[in-house]
């Protein structure tokens, strides 16, 4: 039987964008608008969505990187929010990010080795005269070179840092990581190697993933399920399989369609979504997705579709599936 | 066939810099007819913005097109004056970048943006060029024309903004597009639309377009003829159905096998190992040859030519090379 690992529920994050000194609060930005999901122990869980979609919003407010508007983020059962100072210490050690950019996500001034290391010493995982060998175990195990340790990040390239900022995150031996487009800024010769190196660390430590991406094809290859953002809500949810044979809600017919294949003799039907995406400070009434659905009707406009289970835990938004 | 419209002959563009002599482009050669788009694809650091930006002659100032042609419509570009280069571009060629936001200046409207190329090239007066611009976005399919001329760049999206960049380019007729990686920047949905609308400009107008973009999905639909670069130089080229089918070289065939495919699963993806060699201290040999898995002894001695293969596809690899050049 699987184990629960994360169970989101309702989750509301909502940033107010002020309107100068008097007037604190002006119209809040909806980034986050009702989501539930669930990931299971070793599971490796897609959040796709194109930008403004919420998507990364996520991935920090489950961490308690910041604040949350409202609704409820257990983690092994325990409410993430309410939790005392030392066990939030605990979570942090349990849980790690990594971020698209690399080069922003490492001081320029730490040396490679004492960045893999800090962290280990500071959660008291290792004394200060192990950390070297504890160090260059988990470099060896993300592809690094043991003469990396001394060197800076400036004299390593977009994939080794990379490869660096997994190695932290794996250096305390973490149950669970949040990717945020860790692959995004890659070159595709590069983006390979770390995609394979994310599914060998998975296998090997039982790892759990939310990975957050806008590329379909990626997903596709590394994740067990899969949910599509559209505007703050999931508009669908399932696993690999089932999502990819059998989507349903219009925006992941749309979304799948768009994806350029590395095939010219590939024919398809192509759905091209009129528009841009609307403000999340303003969207639109009732079905959030209808300004640029080719199916919507007036009953879009009037109600919000119900998030719902059309059948073997494929959910999905849409008042016509 | 159609008749050539650009034709670049071994141009070599160099940077120098306090490391020492980056050769971004070296000794690139190709052509694009009339109506034809041809994708230059390559990943970061392989030269191909640095070749488009050279057919303009907008490359930094410590770079420098030390040796070749650019033949573009019977004249030479780079014996060409500043004033007439001037000329030339944004009028007869059109150029839509990889990020709008920075294209366009946040101190004017769009409207003042569009209507100074038509008044420079065109010698539109103001009133005309405002009714052209308005119809050039109203043609692209942006509602609310009369709106949007009034508004500044920070007031639309990104997918607005390469729009009117595409206007822009367009507003004076030109014969050619180049646009550098113009939708990387964008989401999936607004890619696709996008793509679709150079499309149609293309068949419409039998405009050709030299498109850069490191995403082969983007060259598969989009292109007639494809240019693969690695580290400054060409190492494989052909028309497109060809090379998607047969890719020679190894450096094609492993980033067709390291991208992953919707509907395609695999239980792991194909790998080039290492990463691409300092443009720097490049010595004599194959620049692939380190990540190469089949590279024997004269690869790491010297550099193979583009050779053409019986289908008219060409490949510089010694794999492929016959007798005596070896």
């Amino acid at each position: 039987m699987s184990e629960t690992l994360l169970e989101v529920t309702d989750l509301k994050k909502y940033y107010s964008s002020s309107k100068g000194m008097f007037k604190k609060f002006g119209d809040a930005v909806k980034a986050v608008d009702g989501v539930s999901f669930t990931i299971e122990k070793g599971e490796v869980f897609g959040l796709v969505g194109e930008s403004g979609s919420g998507k990364s919003t996520i991935g920090k407010t489950i961490l308690r990187l910041h604040d949350k508007t409202d609704g409820e983020v257990k983690y092994k059962g325990k409410d993430v929010f309410s939790l005392s100072k030392k066990e939030l210490r605990h979570l942090r050690v349990e849980t790690q990010l990594v971020f698209q950019d690399p080069f922003s996500s490492l001081n320029p001034r730490i040396r490679v080795g004492d960045a893999i290391g800090e962290a280990m010493v500071e959660h008291g995982l290792v004394s200060k005269q192990e950390v070297r060998e504890r160090v260059l175990e988990v470099m060896e195990k993300c592809g690094l070179s043991p003469f990396h340790i001394d060197r800076y990040p400036h004299e390593f390239s977009g994939g080794q840092r990379q490869r660096i900022v997994i190695a932290r995150a794996m250096a305390l031996n973490p149950e669970f990581i949040v990717m945020d487009e860790p692959v995004a800024a890659l070159d595709v010769s590069i983006q390979a190697q770390i995609i394979n190196l994310f599914s060998d660390l998975q296998r090997e430590n039982g790892l759990s993933y939310l990975f957050i991406s806008h590329d379909l094809s990626v997903v596709e290859h590394l994740c067990t399920k899969i949910a599509i953002m559209y505007l703050g809500n999931i508009v669908e949810q399932a696993s690999k399989e089932e999502l990819f044979k059998n989507p349903m809600h219009p925006y992941t017919k749309a979304l799948l369609s768009a994806v350029p294949i590395p095939d010219p003799t590939a024919k398809r039907e192509r759905i091209i979504l009129k528009g841009d995406i609307p403000s999340p400070i303003n969207p639109p009434s009732g079905c959030k997705f209808r300004t640029r659905c080719p199916m919507a009707t007036d009953l879009c406009a009037e109600k919000i579709p119900d998030y719902h289970d059309a059948g073997g835990g494929h959910f999905v938004a849409c008042h016509y599936v | 066939m159609n008749e050539m419209l650009l034709e670049v002959n071994h141009l070599q563009t160099h940077f120098y810099t306090e490391n020492g002599v980056v050769k971004a482009v070296n000794d690139v050669s190709f052509a694009i007819r009339e109506g034809e788009t041809v994708c230059i694809v390559g990943e970061s650091g392989c030269g191909k913005s640095i070749t488009a930006l050279s057919l303009m002659q907008l490359i930094p100032e410590n770079g420098k097109v030390e040796a070749g042609e650019i033949h573009f419509a019977g004249q030479d570009l780079l014996r060409l004056s500043k004033k007439d280069i001037r000329r030339l571009r944004g009028n007869e060629i059109g150029m839509i970048f990889q990020e709008p936001m920075t294209s366009l200046n946040p101190v004017f409207t769009i409207g003042e943006q569009m209507i100074e190329p038509l008044q420079e090239h065109l010698l539109l007066s103001k009133k005309d060029a405002y009714k052209k611009a308005m119809a050039l976005i109203t043609m692209l399919g942006i509602p609310n024309a009369e709106k949007i001329v009034n508004l500044y760049p920070h007031e639309l999206s990104g997918g607005m903004l390469q729009r009117i960049m595409i206007a822009i380019a367009l507003s004076c007729n030109p014969k050619l597009i180049i646009a550098d990686e113009p939708t990387t920047a964008l989401d999936v949905t607004i890619q696709a639309q996008i793509l679709d609308m150079l499309r149609e400009i293309k068949q419409e107008f039998n405009t050709s377009i030299l498109l850069i973009t490191h995403d082969l999905g983007v060259v598969a639909e989009m292109a007639d003829y494809v240019v693969v670069m690695y580290a400054g130089k060409v190492v494989e080229e052909g028309p497109v159905l060809e090379l998607f089918a047969n890719p020679q070289h190894p450096y094609t065939k492993g980033l067709l096998k390291a991208k992953p495919v919707i509907g395609e699963r695999k239980d792991r993806l194909y790998t080039i190992a290492g990463q691409v060699p300092n443009l720097v201290d490049l010595q004599e040999a194959c620049y692939f040859a380190d990540r190469c898995e089949h590279a024997m002894d004269i690869c790491r001695m010297k550099q193979p030519a583009l050779t053409t293969m019986a289908n008219g596809q060409k490949a510089a690899c010694w794999l492929y090379e016959e007798g005596e050049n070896r």
